[in-house]
């Protein structure tokens, strides 16, 4: 069943009286207990996207079109109020930044359960037999002496546990994961993705696991979409993306990170350019300045998504191989 | 964080023992001769001398020094050369509750003005609230506090008559007599301070509003008095602390004038009466207090600080 569907979902940010597009169209869908991965290069819009989600964009951006549908109501069109009431009961995130997302100055105890008192009416004493539970959960060790320390007591990997077991506290049904790893030592990274996703899993709750790193995803994730330039222009399983890539964008983003089921010695090829700056007008499909196939026609029409046994693309010269052009009817 | 409290209390105590050496030192070179403002006209050469003699000014300096140094060591601060020559703890003892009731009552309406208009103005930033918000606090720092003083009087007291203009009231007499007193002057004071207190929370506010952690307190659905009161105040009055603690010396500052307008008999007065007559004891005992209270107020912001930040407390 689909917990959450985010369709053709713009966002913009008011800028010298007009206002500029930065997210063109956040488009895929995750269910129950499953991982969603959604991939693109830093500023991409990934970050956008669940916030919007969250209902957390800051000031001067707001959400000019598209659905965001949990269940089946539309978030966009909820009254704040309900938006906050949502907010950690029903739909949690797991930020980036992991030594600067919890507050220097409060308890882990209080931040722990401050949610869990509101949210799920628990006692002090609930709250913290649960606080007590969660944190053993995520991993760390002696919880009764964590509840009892601050922020700056905890390593960086720690804090982030710390962060799953928030999110988690009042079992929510959605967790967004904005790169949780990015911050933290290499070896941290891959137990706490294990962690996060595993934990997901066994509880049911359905993850958006934010990532720029293509090479990760696999493991952890079932399904992928890849965004470029604000937009989604490639969603399919984790097997047949990494089996056969379709969008060249998808192509190179796999040939520029080093991969477990290739040999060792495959050099690593990154895109040349950079993304679009999305303050400059650009028509067509977003990637076509970059791209190595692109021709013509590209420049002018914006790809629509084919679909081939599960497998969404919207480029038009899309194929594993062959970079003969499709036409935009196919 | 004990012992960096001990070696701040010792500290202090060096400062105080500094700043009463000064002031005894500095007071016998302003020029003016206090015997000649006691006799006047009236006493001979002898009658000096005598009188000299009976004060201990015959004495050297240092003798005199350390002759008021010990004695204070016992708690004896000497007494007035002027008039009945009551002790000057007995003089002390007298204007101290005054001088303090009217910096603590100053202090608490100025934060409890300072404290929502700093709050309303930084989540409202840029819109009315804030820009009247700014306007008065402006307002507020521009005007001195005895010109403030005197408005309130007109005001208040002679034109609509609802509080008393001039006296002080002890606490014993009951709470509305005290309070009555108090209320003008203590406004008088607390508006400048105010102004500073309610600037400096809007400018940490909208700071610590930007931090990671206050999206993290959002994103767990909190009601906004639980985000402001739970986790953005208590981060952004850290560096608010520092200022209070600086600023509460101006309130000091601003009490000895105002209490000259209003006629309080506190600190003020009595430091201003002593310099005028060259009465040392009483100048000196003053000077203190004054630098005790300055001391200690900041040791308070400094354990303050522990209380309300872990990471101090706790390294
Ligand atoms: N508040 C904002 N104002 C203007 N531009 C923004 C704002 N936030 C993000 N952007 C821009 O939107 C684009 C997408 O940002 P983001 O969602 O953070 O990307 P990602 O998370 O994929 O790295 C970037 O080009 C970024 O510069
Ligand atoms: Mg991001």
């Amino acid at each position: 069943m689909t917990l959450l569907r985010v369709e053709n979902l713009a966002i913009d940010v008011a800028r010298d009286g007009g206002s500029c597009r930065l997210v063109h169209d956040a488009h895929f869908s995750v269910d129950r207990g499953e991982t969603l991965a959604v991939v693109g290069e830093s500023g991409s819009g990934k970050s956008l996207t669940a916030l919007a989600v969250m209902g957390l964009l800051g000031e001067g951006l707001s959400v000019s079109g598209g659905r965001i549908l949990f269940g089946d109501e539309d978030l966009a069109q909820m009254s704040p109020q309900a938006r906050n009431d949502l907010r950690g009961s029903r739909i949690s995130m797991i930020f980036q930044e992991a030594m600067t997302s919890l507050n220097p100055v409060r308890s882990i105890e209080h931040q722990l359960i401050e949610g869990m008192r509101l949210k799920k009416r628990l006692s002090r004493r609930a709250a913290r037999a649960r606080a007590l539970e969660l944190l053993a959960e995520v991993g760390i060790s002696d919880p009764e002496r964590r509840l009892k320390q601050y922020p700056h007591q905890l390593s960086g990997g720690m804090r982030q546990r710390v962060m799953i077991a928030i999110a988690l506290a009042c079992d929510p049904e959605l967790i967004l994961a904005d790169e949780p790893t990015t911050a933290l030592d290499v070896t941290i990274q891959a137990q706490i993705l294990a962690l996060t996703s595993r934990l997901c899993r066994d509880h049911g709750v359905g993850l958006v696991l934010i990532t720029h790193n293509l090479g990760i995803v696999a493991r952890y994730a079932q399904k992928v979409a890849v965004m470029y330039g604000g937009r989604v222009v490639e969603r399919a399983s984790a097997r047949q993306l990494y089996r056969a890539p379709q969008h060249p964008y998808t192509q190179g983003l796999l040939a520029s990170v080093p991969r477990l089921d290739l040999p060792r010695d495959t050099p690593l090829r990154p895109i040349p350019g950079a993304p679009p700056d999305p303050t400059v007008r650009l028509g067509g499909c977003r990637f076509h300045p970059r791209c190595p196939r692109a021709s013509d026609l590209c420049a002018t029409e914006v790809p629509p998504f084919v679909t081939d046994g599960g497998h969404e693309v919207a480029c038009l010269h899309s194929g594993s191989q062959s970079s003969k052009p499709k036409g935009a009817a196919a | 964080m004990a012992s960096y409290m001990l070696r701040r209390f010792i500290g202090s105590i060096i400062v105080m023992w500094a700043v009463a050496t000064l002031v005894f030192f500095m007071l016998r070179f302003v020029p003016g001769d206090p015997i000649a403002a006691m006799l006047a006209d009236a006493g001979g050469p002898d009658e000096i001398e005598a009188m000299k003699r009976n004060l201990g000014l015959d004495r050297s300096l240092f003798v005199q020094y350390a002759i008021w140094f010990q004695n204070m060591l016992h708690g004896d601060l000497g007494n007035s050369i002027y008039g009945s020559r009551v002790a000057v703890t007995a003089v002390l003892a007298e204007a101290i509750p005054r001088t303090l009731s009217l910096s603590l009552l100053a202090f608490v309406i100025a934060l409890a003005i300072a404290l929502p208009a700093g709050i309303l103005s930084a989540t409202r930033r840029n819109t009315a609230t804030d820009t009247t918000v700014s306007l008065l606090a402006f307002l507020g720092l521009s005007m001195p506090d005895f010109w403030l003083a005197i408005l309130l009087i007109i005001v208040f007291a002679a034109n609509l008559q609802w509080l008393p203009a001039i006296g002080y009231a002890p606490l014993s007499d009951g709470f509305w007599p005290w309070f009555s007193h108090l209320i003008l002057p203590s406004i008088a004071i607390g508006t400048a301070f105010s102004a500073i207190i309610a600037r400096m929370i809007r400018s940490s506010l909208l700071e610590v509003l930007k931090a990671d952690y206050m999206r993290t307190a959002r994103a767990k659905g909190l009601t906004p008095w639980m985000i402001m009161f739970g986790h953005a105040l208590p981060n952004a009055m850290i560096p608010v602390i520092t200022v209070i603690g600086i600023a509460f010396a101006l309130l000091i500052s601003g009490a000895v004038v105002v209490e000259n307008v209003f006629a309080i008999k506190g600190l003020g007065r009595v430091l201003i009466e002593g310099i005028l007559n060259r009465d040392y004891p009483v100048v000196q005992g003053a000077v203190l207090v004054v630098s005790a209270i300055f001391v200690f107020s900041n040791l308070i912001v400094d354990l303050l600080y522990g209380v309300i930040d872990p990471r101090i407390r706790l390294n």
